[in-house]
């Protein structure tokens, strides 16, 4: 079997933070009744999480579960694990209303690392990133297309979008990541 | 003359002198001058010339309020017409042209026109070009775009980069002077984020050149103490050269920091465009020095009284030797004290007003200035430089008095409170009639979500122009206690008076030279002529005269103008209102606004999973959605249509391999998932057994077909739904729509999984050989019969294969994770290149799905069109007894016989039919054109066949089979006939093989 290759294979940039994709992340969406017992269970045995409250990602052991909508998570697992996690999380659930799919080809990962690494996503997505918390996520935009974010390190953002507009979104970060183009002031 | 004085200048650094030029001549500067204050330093009064009369202009201001004198900047790719250069920060090598000039500044061949302006009065187009008609297009237009305009339009693509940044605050002050200063520490001392804007490099505004004390101490002192602390602050942040252009609703504001406009070629963006959310926003913008109507007001060596002190005191420019000061107010003293204390000379002070008593005058007669009280200018000797004024009495019409030579005539007319920011989202305004100003109404400020005011004007910009309140006011207004106020001193003034027309009772004569609007040459005679017009509305005659509609939005001309139709219309200034402010308060770059989305991301650029293999292989592009698709791969010499042919002949011969990833491919699952998709297709999909295929099209509850797609049965309580390329967005949004708004309660979840997987399609006779190569799934006619599908695992990756065919060939698509697509792809080229394998582009694809008769969204249809239109009565359920669209088809238009459906269309001499094309019937519609009975709808030259294929949408079409219909294109009829529209393999056999 040939090796799996993420959008842009790991590339990466340098300015005022350091913008890199990181390679392969196993994401998987699962959506469901987000008060059922069986559910919080199998978002437990899949990520070691509990359930994320609105707007709340909880990190555990290189995995997470992540809260996309009333209705929606985004579970992350290493990308190998992926696929078999998505068929527990439907055998798990196979008495109720739900559906679980494997998103990791679908989505490309980018980290945003640095002491300013929030300058740089302001230039990009409408967030108050002083008040984005670790342990939030948000549904935003970067520029022209959709994006989640969240806090994964205190000087990290990690930024997830469509694959197809991985070359776009990296430019976008590269850009605004330029050395001098900081938004402190003078 | 205007000169550089020997010592002064509090912004300046002499250390740091930067030489630039002016219509190619080399000029000297420092670091620290406007490009205004440098010009002026090297005695360069005359800047451009004007809009319509081609009159000289000078510097009028010093500020961002300036009219005149705008220059083109820069060179080549950098080059930027209607610099303001009051508010142009210079810097070394800035290349600096006048503007409407011809051949040149000094002899400009347009000012003929100042001789003619008894023909050019207010709505001169109007009147002019509306007879005869042929006129304005063959005489009147070209002659008035050779002179008229004011800069050069940029020729090259703009150097510079641009970015935007959101941001968000509790309080924003907008203004850094010394009422935004102190409403700011005064905000900030509760802790709540206070986002400070100052549209110049320089905090303090105009405290520091008035020679205002703040609690004891120098105006500079105060700000550059209450700066420190304020950047001290955790809570605070400060912004210069960023400029709050607009107000918006819920506290959103739009500012522009300019970056490096004063470090062109840095590697830097150019402005930012600050996106701010402000829980409430604090207008601490000041007020703006109006002129005086008086005849020649317009003359360079005419300025603001407080740009006058501007020059002298900030930057060290002498604006003229011998000044005379023009006023209706004690503030325009301190000009002729700030002149007279640089040793220049002020022959005298004409204040429009009976008495000057106050203590300003008292200290201007103190140090032997001579005061003329009721006095006025009757007119300004001189042409492209002030020579002398001829004074006359305010209360007269106008009789000379006496004429005093001077070379500047400072000017104050009152002052008009910044309230932009403030009107921009709805705030009302009262006439302050003491003042001569508009001032913002309290009871009347906007209002948020919350039904509380949300702008809040403090200082100058609230109508409090003196020092002491100003301070008190912006301290109240960033909350904080009375007793805590900064306090100011500074020397009391005794009222205003307003004055509009100088002199009051000045005949037409001296009207017509007054200037009201100097960047559009409006004047008095314009807005008094108007309203003997008829106008009444201040806002049908700001667009009749233009006043106000320049690049200034008549900063400095809105008020006078007001006045003076008020007068004219006989009734009070609050009667007739005023006109309405709207962003941007100044200009802002286009640059800011398109920000990062130019070049490369302009838009988001979709690649699939082969994208970069397209490219090196030398794919032809075409755009389908976002997506870039290869349109084809052309080879050698080719041309684009020589390479589809052959992709065509090859795919149909031997095998080909297109890029399918672009299709939308959506999940749908849950126990009423069958119930849904009978809704939403045309089609019966809850029976379609697992493990199967089946087209469908999904219509709009108008009945009009929006998408089609093959349906997969993925399991018991799952389906998988294709979309077209581009519609994989839109049909998940329209899918959620019906589940969120309409059948909400129905079990149903949906996942747009169109980029997890990349799609490959392998089409052709050796399709089965090449995937049996490939090994891991069988795919014999047996085992995964046409509209079927399978799983398994494909040359070693994970891999779903759907039998299904769009180019009537035998067609397997083949499913695969996206992070395997290129491997996938490169694996069939490898093991195909003996079966004749090469890949197709979108191209061959439309060619070979019109030569089996296929319909295309986007081609077939237009958002017009049912599925009955063509011919696609077998993919609608007859038993099912609903879906969308359902009833709208049963409506009577839909079912008229008369309408235009799909047929096949072939030229008689085998030609290609233009796209598009109309077929013209006898008579005429309702609208009296042309009647039409059918239209090109798909047409390409078929290499199968060998000659042209179309098919159209023609007038009970399918009855019509055989006729011939005349096509007109370009004048010339083409013949057609009429036929089926499937012209390859009628049959079906090669797909079922």
């Amino acid at each position: 079997m040939s090796e799996p290759i993420s959008a842009l294979a790991g590339k990466n940039a340098e300015g005022f933070a350091r913008v890199s994709e990181a390679g392969l992340q196993g994401m998987i969406t699962l959506r469901g009744n987000l008060a059922s017992a069986a559910l919080a269970a199998a978002v437990k045995a899949a990520t070691g999480c509990a359930l994320p409250g609105n707007r709340g990602i909880h990190t555990k052991a290189g995995k997470a579960a992540a809260w996309m909508s009333p209705d929606e998570l985004l579970l992350l697992v290493p990308y190998g694990e992926a696929e078999a996690t998505a068929a527990a999380l439907e055998a798990a659930l196979a008495g109720e209303h739900a559906l679980a799919a494997n998103v990791s080809d679908a989505r490309a990962l980018f980290r945003v690392s640095g002491a300013k690494a929030d300058q740089v996503a302001m230039k990009l997505c409408p967030v108050d990133f002083a008040r984005l918390p670790q342990g939030e996520i948000r549904r935003t935009r970067a520029a022209q297309v959709a994006a989640a974010l969240w806090r994964s390190a205190p000087d990290e953002i990690s930024l997830v979008c469509f694959r197809s507009v991985a070359g776009y979104v990296f430019d976008l970060l590269a850009i605004s990541a330029r050395t001098g183009s900081e938004l402190a002031p003078a | 003359m205007s000169t550089r004085l020997a010592t002064g200048g509090r912004l300046i650094d002499r250390s740091k002198p930067l030489s630039f030029t002016f219509d190619g001549r080399s000029l000297g500067g420092f670091a620290g001058d406007t490009l205004a204050a440098a010009l002026l330093a090297n005695d360069q009064m005359l800047i451009g010339r004007s809009f319509k009369y081609h009159r000289p202009r000078g510097i009028l201001a010093s500020g961002v309020e300036e009219p005149n004198a705008l220059v083109g900047l820069g060179q080549g790719p950098r080059f930027e017409p209607d610099q303001r250069t009051t508010t142009t920060e210079l810097f070394a090598g800035a290349a600096t042209v006048s503007q409407n000039a011809w051949p040149n500044l000094d002899l400009d061949i347009g000012a003929l026109n100042n001789l003619a302006y008894r023909f050019l009065p207010a709505g001169f187009y109007y009147k002019t070009f509306m007879f005869p008609r042929f006129a304005w297009k063959h005489l009147f237009e070209p002659v008035v775009r050779l002179s008229a305009g004011i800069g050069r339009v940029p020729k090259d693509r703009d150097a510079d980069r641009y970015e935007q940044a959101y941001d968000f605050t509790d309080v924003l002050v907008v203004g850094g002077g010394v009422a935004g200063l102190a409403a700011a520490l005064a905000a900030a001392k509760g802790g709540q984020r206070v986002l400070v804007l100052e549209q110049t490099a320089h905090w303090g505004g105009r405290a520091p050149v008035d020679g205002i004390a703040i609690n004891g101490m120098p105006a500079d002192a105060w700000v550059a103490e209450t700066v420190a602390s304020l950047a001290a602050l955790p809570n605070v942040t400060l912004r210069r050269r960023t400029m709050a252009a607009g107000v918006y609703d819920h506290g959103y504001v739009v500012a522009q920091e300019a970056v490096a406009d004063h470090l062109p070629g840095a590697d830097l963006p150019r402005h930012r465009l600050w996106r701010i959310r402000a829980g409430r926003i604090i207008a601490a913008t000041g007020a703006i020095e109006r002129p005086l109507a008086f005849a020649g007001n317009d003359i360079p060596g005419v300025m603001l009284a407080s740009a006058a002190r501007d020059y002298v005191v900030n930057w060290a420019v002498s604006p003229g030797d011998r000044t005379v000061i023009v006023t209706n107010n004690d503030d325009a003293y301190r000009t002729a004290l700030a002149l007279h204390d640089a040793g220049l000379v002020v022959p005298a002070i004409l204040d429009a007003r009976a008495k000057a008593a106050g203590e300003l005058p008292a200290l201007a007669r103190a140090r032997g200035i001579r005061v003329l009280e009721g006095r006025g200018i009757a007119r300004v000797k001189g042409g492209k430089r002030v020579k002398a004024v001829e004074v006359c009495a305010q209360a007269g019409e106008g009789a000379v008095l006496e004429t005093i030579a001077c070379d500047c005539v400072a000017m104050s007319g009152g002052f008009s409170p910044v309230v932009h920011l403030y009107s921009q989202p709805g705030g009302k305004l009262v006439w302050d009639a003491a003042n001569g100003m508009f001032t913002p109404d309290p009871a009347r400020a906007p209002t948020g979500a919350d039904g509380k005011p949300f702008v809040t004007c403090a200082g100058a910009a609230s109508g409090a122009l003196q020092a002491a309140d100003a301070l008190a006011d912006a301290h109240a207004a960033g909350g904080g206690e009375a007793a805590q106020a900064p306090r100011a001193e500074a020397a009391a003034e005794a009222p205003m008076q307003p004055v509009w027309m100088m002199p009051q009772g000045a005949p037409a004569k001296l009207r017509f030279k007054m200037w009201l609007d100097f960047q559009n040459d409006v004047k008095v005679s314009d807005v008094q002529l108007a309203a003997r017009e008829g106008y009444e509305s201040v806002e049908h005659t700001k667009r009749y005269t233009t006043l106000g509609m320049a690049s200034d939005q008549g900063k400095m001309s809105n008020i006078n103008g007001l006045a003076i139709l008020s007068d004219a219309l006989g009734q009070p200034i609050p009667a007739t209102g005023t006109t309405t402010f709207r962003p941007p308060y100044a200009p802002i770059s286009f640059g800011a606004i398109a920000a990062e989305a130019r070049g490369e991301i302009f838009q988001p650029l979709r690649r699939t999973p082969m994208h970069d293999w397209h490219a090196a292989a030398g794919a032809h592009w075409e755009p389908v959605g976002l997506w870039r698709r290869p349109y084809c791969y052309p080879r050698g010499g080719e041309s684009h249509s020589q390479a589809v042919n052959r992709e065509v002949t090859n795919t149909r011969q031997n095998l080909g391999l297109l890029d399918a990833s672009t299709l939308g491919k959506i999940l749908v699952k849950g126990p009423d998932a069958g119930r849904f998709l009978d809704m939403l297709y045309t089609g019966v999909m809850s029976s379609l057994p697992v493990g199967k295929c089946r087209y469908g099209l999904m219509c709009s509850e108008n009945g009009f077909l929006i998408d089609d797609g093959v349906v997969v049965r993925l399991a018991d309580d799952a389906w998988l739904c294709h979309t077209t390329s581009g519609g994989a967005d839109r049909i998940h949004a329209h899918m959620e729509d019906w589940l969120q708004c309409e059948w909400w309660d129905w079990q149903v979840y949906t996942a747009n999984l169109t980029e997890q997987f990349a799609q490959v399609a392998v089409v052709g006779p050796n399709a089965r050989k090449l995937l049996e190569r490939l090994g891991g799934i069988d795919v014999s006619k047996e085992a995964l019969p046409f509209m079927a599908f399978t799983e398994g695992t494909l040359a070693g990756i994970p891999a779903r294969i759907f039998r299904i065919s769009f180019s009537g060939e035998l067609s397997y698509e083949v499913a695969i994770p996206a992070s395997h697509g290129l491997a996938f792809w490169k694996a069939c080229l490898a093991a195909g290149a003996d079966l004749g394998l090469m890949p197709y582009g979108t191209e061959a694809l439309h060619v070979m799905r019109a030569e089996k008769g296929f319909i295309m969204i986007g081609d077939e249809t237009d958002g017009t069109v049912i599925p009955q239109d063509l011919g696609l009565g077998w993919a609608i359920s007859k038993k099912m007894p609903d879906y969308l669209g359902k009833r709208a088809q049963e409506r009577s238009h839909m079912t008229n016989p008369e309408r235009w459906k799909l047929v096949g269309l072939e030229t008689l001499d085998g030609s290609v039919l233009p796209d598009g094309v109309l077929a013209p019937a006898p008579g005429a519609n309702p609208n009296g054109q042309r009647a039409t009975q059918g239209r090109v709808t798909s047409t390409y030259f078929s290499p199968t066949l060998g000659c042209g294929i179309a098919m159209g949408l023609v007038r009970r079409g399918p009855e019509r089979i055989g006729e011939v219909l005349e096509f007109v294109a370009a004048g010339k009829s083409i013949p057609a006939r009429i036929c089926d529209q499937v012209f390859y393999d009628k049959s079906g056999e090669k797909q079922n093989v």
